[in-house]
């Protein structure tokens, strides 16, 4: 599929169901932003994509998402106008007009809040992301990779009040901002990472905007055609420039599974029993809000940066880690991650040892099955 | 103490006649339009039955589907203002975005966001204004809305302002019926918000028929009181589903698995109620139906209501079964109440899973000579084909890897001869057809309380104590002989991302209806 253009009324629950599929069992539910988003279309907003060679070199583009806990967002939704005012107040800040809105993360909501401000603020949105998936820290991404500083950092509240954080290192914008967002209420609008066209250019990750909705939208195809959402899912993964390497790593049921909040993230495993053609195997899966490692006894089948998403058997439906049961029928997906995401400065911020995993990271191509 | 038990549902009205735990009478009939009189049918055969006069019963308990299948039918609703409190927060979804076009239309009148609502904390957002409650009223009043759904944000931590809402369109709209989302829904502001204008839509429509259930009890020379029973099992006085008729929307499979639980004796279980058309397998956990944790939708329209966590195959007994290339296929296609023809057991001419039952030998319905010529290698691998879905369907809702006893309920049990896999105990218990009466004739009420508690400003014990006496409290109001409340159900989810321990808490109480009260 080319770039896609625009995203319609019509695309956007494709869209929101490829984000869910990207978020590899975190990124926080598509659904409140898919609504969002359809709020700011009904307004007569339009989402305008852009591929990231249509910024100028020095024009300024801002990524944009929201910052705080799922279950206050769930209740205190945003105003909207807030997350304009983030944007001006960087513009202010950088003494330009921005020319584009960027996603820092394509997995989960934060993929389709970007496209909110876009529509509102009447700005053109980066095809691509700063993390071609979910991550669970601010730091964890090809923008810091590429030395984009993440600071400064513009908050805004549903007030539309704002503030700035400049700070050297990104672990010390993020404690800031997480102090600031309990004393917004929980939740806030945040613009990070400002940079230049030739910045956005060597540091994104590029058309994830289309692959999240190529991703949906073909489940939906398969669905309706009673065709098999998996044959058609590795098809059009294998047509995309660089998530082309995936396989169904397994198809069983969850057997087991240990969760616990540690330090605000929920960390895991769950243990999945074969069934079908994997009779016989179990394979297990740790999780760090995302999926980061799966296994079948010591031998890895797929590890972070790559992507392990957990779908429903029979439906393809994307399932978080929270929302894993007993019993479910489950299929499990492996795919390879973009190569920005997997060079020794990428593996170093959000490999393997950045989440204390022992294991080495090794493409998902060099694994044999 | 004699108990009266009706489930109007959408294709049969069941009832039954109960001493304690012993089931006197039954009762199964089509459902009429007319549901009212449906409840004096049933009744008045119940006592027949039975020669008693209506004074020997002590209470009446009613499970009904009926505003369930109106709202999604989108018939009888009314015109409905929303008024949501938490501007400037919220706007950016407005009420009823994703509503299906054609319910919007039917229920949407008017919608006011104003100034109001609270932090998770119990900040307010900001200070509500009676001036801007009364601008919004007299906009209402323009657009004639029936109902004002007032929807206020984080109301299940505080529910203060609602209440205060409540009382000025009180004033300021005579007439005017107000339903309130802290009475309805748990934390997900659209979602609750959805259920409250669900809810107000069905207001006056509720009110009639709650009123003719009234009026044909009465007429019937009954004077014993009678309620009706909600969605996670309990009861509700009749007055409170004329104001919360939601309340009832999952209240028919709960009956059936809590009838389930009181006619096999078992409180932890699978239940699995084989139809005509499919299975549904549900949990008992201590007698009550495990909830569902997903949002559940309703004709479209997502909700967080107390739903039990159902799982639905396409297996019943008037599945079709089919061959092809020597693998045997059974649904989901279903001849449905069209069996008694259909089958060829019946005299039909399509091979149903009854058919199978009874070409095997276990099943004794029907003219057996009509299926003698069936292939003995086709029905053998039916029936394996049969229980392995049910044990497929089985193995799915358990929680954990170790065998769990089944109670096995429904016209279609039938279809079952031995004892599934991961199956430690079967139990088929007599009358089972009408599990679903039987549930609402032995239910009990509730509290519930689901709110953000700060551990940090008052500390674990104290927060989880104070929410454990006002579900009491709550079960209590709601008509609980406070000797028997229990709390059921107690859950803590710590709030991901942020300090000050915020914890989400849930408690339930339970308790025996106090029937002395209301005797």
């Amino acid at each position: 599929m080319s770039g896609l253009k625009t995203i319609t009324l019509d695309q956007v629950d494709d869209l929101a169901r490829g984000a869910a599929i990207l978020g590899t069992g975190g990124g926080g539910d598509p659904y409140l932003g898919s609504l969002m988003l359809r709020q700011a279309l009904h307004d007569g907003g339009e989402v305008r994509l852009i591929d990231v060679e249509e910024l100028a070199d020095d024009a300024l583009a801002i990524p944009f998402g929201m910052m705080g806990a799922p279950t206050v967002m769930v209740e205190k939704m945003p105003n909207g106008s807030e997350m304009v005012a983030a944007l001006e107040l960087m513009q202010r800040h950088a003494g330009t007009p921005a020319s584009a809105v960027m996603c820092a993360e394509i997995g989960g909501i934060n993929a389709l809040l970007p496209l909110v401000l876009g529509a509102r603020a009447s700005l053109p949105v980066v095809d691509g992301d700063g993390m071609g998936r979910a991550f669970p820290q601010l730091q964890m991404t090809t923008y810091n990779i590429c030395g984009v500083p993440v600071s400064p950092m513009a908050m805004a509240d549903e007030f539309s009040s704002t503030v700035i954080i400049e700070a050297e290192r990104a672990d010390e914008v993020e404690r800031l901002g997480r102090n600031l967002v309990v004393s917004m209420g929980g939740s806030a609008s945040i613009c990070v990472y400002p940079m230049r066209g030739r910045d956005a250019k060597r540091s994104l990750v590029r058309g994830t905007l289309t692959l999240a909705y190529g991703l949906g939208r073909t489940i939906r195809v398969a669905r309706r055609s009673a065709g098999d959402p998996f044959a058609a899912l590795l098809e059009y993964l294998r047509s995309t420039p660089y998530y082309n390497q995936c396989r169904v790593l397994f198809t069983g049921k969850v057997a087991d599974l240990v969760r616990q909040t540690q330090a605000g993230y929920a960390m895991g495993r769950v243990l999945i029993e074969g069934i079908g053609g994997d009779a016989g195997r179990r394979i297990d899966i740790q999780f760090q809000n995302e999926h980061l490692l799966a296994r079948e006894g010591d031998r890895v089948l797929a590890i972070v940066p790559d992507l392990i998403a957990i779908l429903d058997a029979a439906t393809a439906e994307p399932i978080t880690t929270e929302g894993l049961k007993y019993g479910q029928r489950v299929t499990v997906l492996g795919i390879s991650a973009a190569p920005i995401m997997r060079s020794p400065e990428a593996l170093a911020v959000f490999g393997p040892q950045a989440f204390g995993l022992d294991a080495p990271f090794t493409p998902i191509e060099q694994i044999s099955y | 103490m004699l108990r009266i038990g009706v489930d109007v549902g959408g294709t049969n009205t069941d009832a039954v006649l109960m001493r304690g735990r012993e089931v006197l009478a039954t009762y199964k009939a089509p459902t009429t339009a007319d549901v009212g009189g449906g409840i004096v049918a049933a009744i008045e055969q119940l006592l027949r039955q039975s020669s008693l006069p209506p004074a020997a019963i002590g209470v009446v308990m009613i499970g009904t589907t009926h505003f369930t299948n109106a709202f999604v039918e989108a018939r009888h609703l009314c015109r409905v203002g929303v008024l949501r409190l938490g501007a400037p927060a919220t706007l950016a979804i407005r009420p009823l975005i994703d509503w299906p076009a054609a319910l919007k239309q039917a229920v949407h009148g008017h919608t006011e966001i104003i100034g109001g609502g609270f932090n998770y904390d119990g900040r307010p957002i900001t200070p509500l204004s009676h001036d801007e409650v009364k601008r919004a009223a007299r906009e209402f009043r323009a657009r004639g809305v029936d109902v004002v759904a007032i929807s206020s944000v984080f109301a299940p931590v505080n529910t203060d302002q609602e209440l205060e809402v409540e009382r000025i369109l009180r004033d300021e709209l005579p007439g005017v019926r107000v339903c309130m989302s802290s009475q309805i829904g748990r934390i997900g502001l659209i979602e609750r918000e959805n259920a409250a204008v669900m809810n107000a839509a069905l207001q006056p429509m509720a009110e009639r028929v709650i009123d003719s259930f009234r009026r044909a009890l009465l007429d019937l020379g009954l004077r014993a009181p009678f309620y009706v029973s909600q969605n996670d099992g309990t009861l509700l006085e009749p007055d409170v589903v004329a104001r919360y008729p939601v309340l009832t929307f999952a209240s028919g499979p709960t009956n059936s698995m809590r009838g389930a639980a009181l006619l096999s004796g078992m409180s932890d279980a699978l239940v699995m109620d084989i139809g005509g058309t499919t299975t549904d397998v549900g949990a008992l956990v201590q007698g009550f139906p495990r909830e569902s944790s997903v949002a559940v939708d309703i004709g479209g329209v997502r909700t967080n209501f107390r739903m039990p966590d159902l799982l639905s195959i396409g297996l019943g007994g008037g599945s079709l079964v089919t061959a092809e290339q020597g693998k045997v296929r059974i649904g989901p296609q279903s001849v449905g109440y069209r069996i008694s023809t259909e089958a060829l057991v019946f005299g039909g001419n399509r091979l149903t899973t009854t058919d199978i039952a009874v070409a095997a030998g276990y099943a004794d319905v029907g003219d057996r000579a009509r299926v003698a010529h069936l292939d003995r290698k086709l029905v053998n691998a039916a029936v394996d084909e049969i229980h392995r879905l049910a044990e497929d369907c089985l193995d799915r809702m358990k929680t954990s890897a170790g065998d769990v006893p089944v109670v096995l309920v429904g016209g279609g049990s039938i279809l079952i001869d031995r004892q599934p896999r991961g199956c430690s105990q079967l139990s088929i218990p007599a009358n089972a057809g009408v599990a679903n009466a039987v549930g609402a004739a032995i239910a009990q009420v509730s509290g519930l309380v689901d709110r953000v508690f700060s551990f940090e400003k008052l500390g674990r014990d104290a927060s989880l104590n104070m929410a454990r006496e006002e579900a009491v409290r709550q079960a209590v109001a709601a008509g609980a002989d406070p000797a028997t409340v229990v709390i059921s159900e107690m859950d803590e989810l710590a709030i991901q991302y942020l300090p000050g321990a915020a914890v989400r808490v849930r408690v339930k109480a339970i308790g025996d209806l106090a029937l002395e009260r209301a005797a």
